[in-house]
């Protein structure tokens, strides 16, 4: 049962990915990828990581992809015009891109070569009480240098649009 | 298992028949309210007091032509009605309605599913809900649609803000994100419920007006502002389309309902002890609207009532006589108090609609920045401030 929903929704995010690219419209890539963010966090919550996966939906697929789709809306982007592709792209395009796909197996393969393969319902830490101790004794001087990162981005944010409205 | 996937299927069609039944029905309460607080009758030719408007509302919306306008983005404006409506289904699976009721041997939750993450199940499903409106608004090709979904997203995002930070307050209290736990933490009387036993009032207000800006109810409808934008991100759709996104509207109120029920009334427990005679609160209550509406039957205003309020009055005497049976006793009151409270909730959404006027956009969001979100932040400080310090 896992496994058949695990390659469902491995296929779905790896489809809405392609589409991601592929799509000339904005809003349509932005959809797509709301699609990646749903799956994901539905692989997550087949590992046993719970809280990730509501946090992934929330943020991600949430918050922020409204917002991606929210500044599309404003600016009016509309579709790209497709441009013909040059003959390098067309005669190598897809070899190099298999050979990096082979490349990046082998080198996983080669990093763990006897790891044990992801077995789901193994993993039991994934409440949001685990998280929640996990970053406030373990990672606590990373989570608090992030929340230091994010609140200079918020004043930075700001200083940049004051000087847009002077 | 096999009993199991079979409960839980019956579960599901249980729920699934009541909640949309409740959903058509919940619109021929708005209208007679609101019609009563501006004195005129509201609907009354289909069936008795227009008890079967829901029923000829459907017919009428299922049957009419589905335009599609040739300027659209066909594929996102066919997913914007359907996205809506899924994900205002969705939350109600992890909301529970009762405690356990026992049926031919099986005992069973009053809930779908209970998810040790339930509360942010409804808040990631409720903040998927946005992309139904913002894409309907868009797909629509309308400048009065886009700016209906501009709108409503950008009113969404702020006012998701206020209501998650309100909604951690009661949770920091109950110590639990279950929302099953949630409520057998809040037994006991009313001076158990968080809105009282944890001082989370001002927790309850936030989350109210917070829920009326995620629904997109009056005050805060603008992304149909009717004077502005003709009818917003819904201009464009007509028959089931059109309807699906009524029907979303009034599936999050109901949810929302729950919700603020679940965090802050204490869910399906009576509002005092059983040793208090708290039993017998639904049977006094139906007893005395069924006593009414056989007095209204017996000097009737119009002809039919004589017949209609008659049998209405038998109807609430039979029902009230239904509370004291001791077999149906221990699942029916727990839903009677849920019920009635959620019902509580949602009048207050129907009240307001009929005495408020909208606001302003820039009132809007100003509200929403400058006032809502601080004072929510407040409340969350202090409130783990007195958990620290008590537990």
């Amino acid at each position: 049962m896992d496994v058949i929903l695990f390659l469902i929704f491995a296929i779905i995010a790896v489809v809405a990915a392609i589409n991601v690219v592929v799509q000339t419209h904005p809003i349509s890539s932005a959809v797509s990828l709301i699609g990646v963010m749903g799956s994901l966090a539905i692989l997550y919550l087949l590992l046993g990581a719970e809280f990730i996966a509501a946090a992934q939906v929330i943020v991600y697929a949430g918050a922020v992809m409204v917002l991606f789709v929210f500044v599309i809306m404003l600016l009016n982007a509309g579709a790209e015009a497709k441009r013909g592709r040059s003959l390098v792209v067309q005669l190598l395009g897809v070899p190099v891109l298999l050979a990096l796909l082979g490349l990046l197996a082998y080198f996983v393969e080669r990093a763990f070569p006897d790891s044990v393969k992801v077995h789901f319902g193994g993993f039991t830490g994934g409440s949001a009480q685990a998280v929640g101790r996990a970053l406030f004794t373990t990672y606590l001087l990373p989570f608090e240098v992030t929340s230091l990162l994010i609140l200079v981005a918020i004043v930075g944010a700001i200083v940049l649009g004051r000087k847009e409205l002077d | 298992m096999d009993a199991f996937i079979v409960i839980t299927l019956i579960k599901l069609l249980i729920i699934a028949f009541v909640l949309l039944t409740a959903v058509a029905y919940l619109q021929w309460v708005e209208r007679k309210v609101i019609a009563h607080i501006q004195v005129r009758p509201g609907p009354y030719r289909v069936g008795p007091h227009g008890l079967l408007q829901p029923l000829a509302d459907v017919i009428k919306l299922v049957t009419k032509e589905g335009l599609m306008p040739t300027y659209v983005n066909r594929p996102l404006y066919l997913f914007a009605p359907f996205i809506a409506v899924t994900m205002a289904l969705l939350s109600i699976a992890v909301i529970p309605f009762g405690p356990t009721i026992n049926v031919a041997g099986y005992s069973t939750w009053m809930q779908l599913t209970d998810l040790n993450i339930g509360v942010l199940f409804v808040l990631a499903v409720s903040s998927m809900g946005v992309y139904g409106i913002a894409l309907a608004g868009w797909a629509s090709n309308n400048k009065y649609s886009l700016l209906g979904g501009l709108r409503s997203s950008a009113q969404m995002i702020s006012y998701e803000l206020p209501l998650a930070l309100a909604i951690v307050s009661p949770l920091l209290v109950s110590n639990t994100l279950s929302l099953r736990e949630l409520v057998g933490s809040q037994a006991g009387s009313i001076w158990n419920w968080n809105i009282l036993h944890g001082g989370q009032i001002f927790a309850f207000i936030i989350f109210i007006i917070a829920a009326f800006a995620e629904t997109n109810r009056i005050p805060f409808d603008l992304p149909e502002a009717e004077n502005e934008l003709v009818a917003g991100f819904h201009t464009e759709y007509s028959s089931m389309k059109f309807a699906s996104f009524f029907m979303a509207e009034y599936l999050n109120m109901v949810t929302v309902s729950a919700m603020a029920t679940l965090l802050f009334l204490g869910g399906w427990e009576p509002p005092w002890p059983a040793q208090y005679y708290s039993n017998l609160a639904p049977t006094v209550i139906f007893g005395i609207a069924g006593l009414i509406a056989l007095y209204h039957g017996a000097n009737p205003r119009h002809k039919l009532d004589r017949y209609t309020l008659s049998a209405f009055g038998v109807i609430f005497l039979l029902i009230a006589g239904v509370f004291l049976l001791p077999m149906v006793q221990s699942w029916l009151l727990p839903l009677f108090w849920f019920l009635a409270k959620i019902g509580l909730i949602l009048f207050a959404f129907i009240w307001i609609r009929g005495t408020l006027p909208r606001f302003r956009y820039d009132q809007l969001m100003g509200f929403a920045w400058k006032f809502l979100f601080p004072v929510a932040m407040l409340n969350l400080l202090v409130t783990s401030l007195v958990v620290a310090l008590v537990s």
